[in-house]
């Protein structure tokens, strides 16, 4: 059996044919164990494998642009849209989404705690030039960080203002020595930030916080027909329920969205 | 990380830079012992072939993926994203390390092994395979170099390989993902085991070539 | 009886330097001792004689020559396996090779570590394993630069009657060599050099009794290092 499988894998490779369907999605989106949680489902179902190259936003797009891959599954909708447009990505299926948090040091320098919107805290953190640290890598948490500062009226900069180029992990790790604020995601606050002193400062109801996840056809890839399986997979209720069900520590990461959700520049879905 | 897959892992990282060191050598170490009967190869050669030991992984990664993207020239093979890919881009990068150690630890034999064969009377077309075989410690150092290149090579395989589960994830490449997830015991294993593969096969390829 | 070494008007220079030989014989059974103090262009002599070196001017006829430099070289295998290089080197089949090797390495001495890695040889028995080598490829005439320099009076004394024999079987002999002792001993006829001309030219037992040229006597009563 396992030994049938090699031989398969090999004779695949040595065709040089691509093994299954490819996704490009960003590391944040891999690293939660989203995908872990809901392609082997998929797999068992189809017996389509499902190849997930774990890249930043803007490569994500580009290898689409380059039919380099089938799906991508992102989160930085101002750049979704454009692509949408451009005919690069198809057929948007909203999956899950969750909230961005403002995470920083207990002390809170800033005195962010307990304000009533991000905006409001965004604002105390520059007038009190605490230390905050930007992604800067134009991933979708990068992007939505740039849209909350426009939409404070604020340009962020100054010595305070730090940008890692980093990935969600790293970033968190490098706040925390720095004792400075930035914008994460949950799953990897509670995975990596937390266990190093970080503490949730505003995970507010703010709508600006929304933070969808979208799964896009490539129009023009050679696995078309798998793709489109894999996108009606996840519209279905087991997808749902794997979505939903992904937890850390009691907190559920996800909510699923079972395809509704707006996507800017697309028009409503 | 569980250990079946850390061995997949390790085990995938060995026969790629395996292959690529195969590929790498086939052309590499006949040009190197080529240029040490040349005299070294002259300036020119010299500075290009010492130029490679300093070509940047990422930008070799970077000319691979455009060569082997479905839009690019050789997009047909569907090579990208596959371990093959993988063998190619650290076979370039292992080329001018092995050609590099080939030329300096020949260059000093040359004249000596040349002079032995003249002075039996061998034509000079002998004098090369004569330098191989007597070079065949330097071979297995400069094939130990080139290994440990292409295994602890991350920036080509990453954007080549495209870290793929079950696929492309190699040692260098787990090592980033699990450092980004926090993971930082799991990389340090990780990373633990391929100081460990490069050690094992570099005293390997010692005790071999000790007879 | 025509000679197995012949050379004419040779002229060869590096840098300041000029070497300057208008005639040289070697017969067959003839050991023929270049002399001459340091520098005076021995080794770069018997290099032209041998045809690794072509000369700016002139010729050298002959059969084939081998020539063992001062210091042989050995390959990083056997012991059998250097003695059997030339050979394979001329396309003889490994066995037989090998077969002839081991009787040549009885003759010089060295049957017993034919199996032996090469560098773990001494001195005396690296020239000794290089002559065989060179035997083994049977060379019309044999140049020899200094082969005995750096060995003990045992080791010299077996090279030197492996060289009588080679010269017994009909080949020239030409040894460079700064060692009276060893070239009034061995030699027939004697070429000294100084400062890359041939100053004197005669049969050993003349030269080694009544020099003619003072730099020749100067060079034999030790006063030409």
């Amino acid at each position: 059996m396992g030994s049938m499988r090699a031989i398969f894998l090999l004779a695949a490779c040595l065709s040089g044919q691509a093994l299954g369907l490819r996704l490009a999605t960003t590391t944040s989106v891999y690293d939660s164990g989203l995908l872990d949680r809901v392609l082997p489902a998929f797999e068992r179902a189809t017996g389509v494998r499902v190849e997930v190259l774990a890249v930043g936003t803007g490569q994500a797009l580009r290898l689409a642009e380059r039919k380099d891959v089938d799906a991508v599954l992102v989160h930085a909708p101002e750049l979704e849209g454009e692509a949408l447009r451009r005919g690069v990505l198809a057929e948007p299926f909203c999956l899950a989404q969750n909230r961005f948090l403002l995470v920083g040091p207990k002390g809170d320098p800033a005195r962010v705690r307990g304000v009533g919107g991000i905006l409001e805290a965004l604002r105390r953190i520059a007038r009190a030039q605490a230390p905050f640290v930007s992604r800067g890598d134009r991933s979708g948490t990068h992007l939505k960080e740039l849209a909350l500062w426009r939409a404070a009226g604020l340009t962020p900069r100054g010595g305070w203002y730090l940008e890692s180029g980093a990935g969600m992990g790293q970033t968190l790790v490098l706040a925390a020595e720095k004792g400075a604020y930035t914008l994460s995601d949950l799953a990897t606050h509670l995975t990596v930030g937390r266990k190093r002193g970080l503490v949730a400062l505003y995970a507010g109801e703010d709508p600006l916080l929304l933070n969808p996840y979208t799964y896009y056809l490539v129009p023009g890839g050679p696995k078309a027909k798998e793709a489109a399986a894999l996108r009606r997979f996840l519209a279905t209720e087991e997808a749902a329920r794997l979505v939903a069900g992904l937890k850390v520590e009691g907190q559920a990461l996800f909510q699923p969205l079972r395809g509704r959700c707006i996507i800017p520049g697309s028009g409503g879905r | 990380m569980e250990a079946a897959e850390l061995w997949e892992i390790a085990l995938r990282s060995l026969w790629v830079a395996g292959l690529a060191t195969l590929l790498a050598a086939l052309p590499a170490v006949p040009l190197g012992l080529w240029l040490a009967l040349k005299g070294g190869g002259g300036f020119f050669g010299r500075a290009l072939l010492y130029a490679g030991l300093a070509l940047p992984s990422v930008v070799v990664g970077l000319f691979f993926y455009l060569l082997l993207s479905r839009s690019g020239p050789l997009g047909s093979l569907g090579l990208l994203y596959t371990p093959y890919a993988m063998v190619l881009a650290e076979a370039v990068l292992a080329f001018p390390l092995i050609a590099a150690f080939v030329l300096s630890g020949a260059r000093g034999r040359v004249e000596e092994v040349r002079l032995l064969v003249r002075s039996l009377g061998g034509r000079e077309g002998q004098v090369l395979p004569t330098l191989f075989w007597e070079s065949r410690r330097t071979l297995a150092a400069a094939l130990a170099a080139g290994f440990g290149g292409a295994i602890s090579e991350v920036g080509a395989a990453t954007l080549v390989g495209g870290d793929i589960r079950h696929h492309t994830r190699v040692l260098t490449t787990a090592i980033v993902v699990e450092t980004r997830k926090g993971e930082l015991e799991s990389a340090l294993a990780l990373g633990f085991i391929l100081l460990g593969v490069a050690l094992l096969v570099t005293a390997l390829l010692i005790i071999l070539e000790r007879e | 009886m025509s000679p197995v070494l012949k050379a004419q008007g040779l002229v060869h220079r590096y840098g300041d330097f000029r070497l300057e030989v208008p005639r040289l014989e070697v017969y067959p059974g003839e050991i023929l001792a270049v002399l001459g103090p340091s520098g005076s262009g021995k080794t770069t002599l018997l290099r032209l004689l041998s045809g690794l070196l072509l000369p700016e001017e002139g010729r050298v006829e002959g059969g084939f020559r081998a020539y063992l430099p001062q210091a042989p070289p050995l390959l990083r295998r056997s012991v059998l396996e250097n003695a059997a290089f030339g050979l394979r080197l001329r396309g003889v089949p490994r066995g037989e090779a090998w077969a002839r090797a081991s009787a040549m390495l009885e003759r010089v001495g060295l049957g017993a570590k034919a199996r032996q890695p090469a560098h773990l040889l001494s001195g005396g028995e690296a020239v000794r394993l290089a002559l065989a080598r060179t035997l083994l490829v049977e060379p019309g005439v044999l140049l020899l630069d200094e082969p005995t320099a750096s060995l003990d009076p045992a080791n010299a004394a077996q090279v030197e009657a492996l060289l009588r024999e080679a010269a017994g079987e009909g080949k020239g002999v030409v040894l460079a060599t700064h060692d009276l002792f060893q070239a009034r001993r061995l030699a027939h006829r004697v070429v000294f050099l100084f400062l890359g001309q041939v100053v004197e030219e005669a049969p050993a037992s003349l030269f080694f009794q009544r020099p003619q040229d003072p730099r020749s006597q100067a060079f034999l009563e030790g006063r030409l290092l």
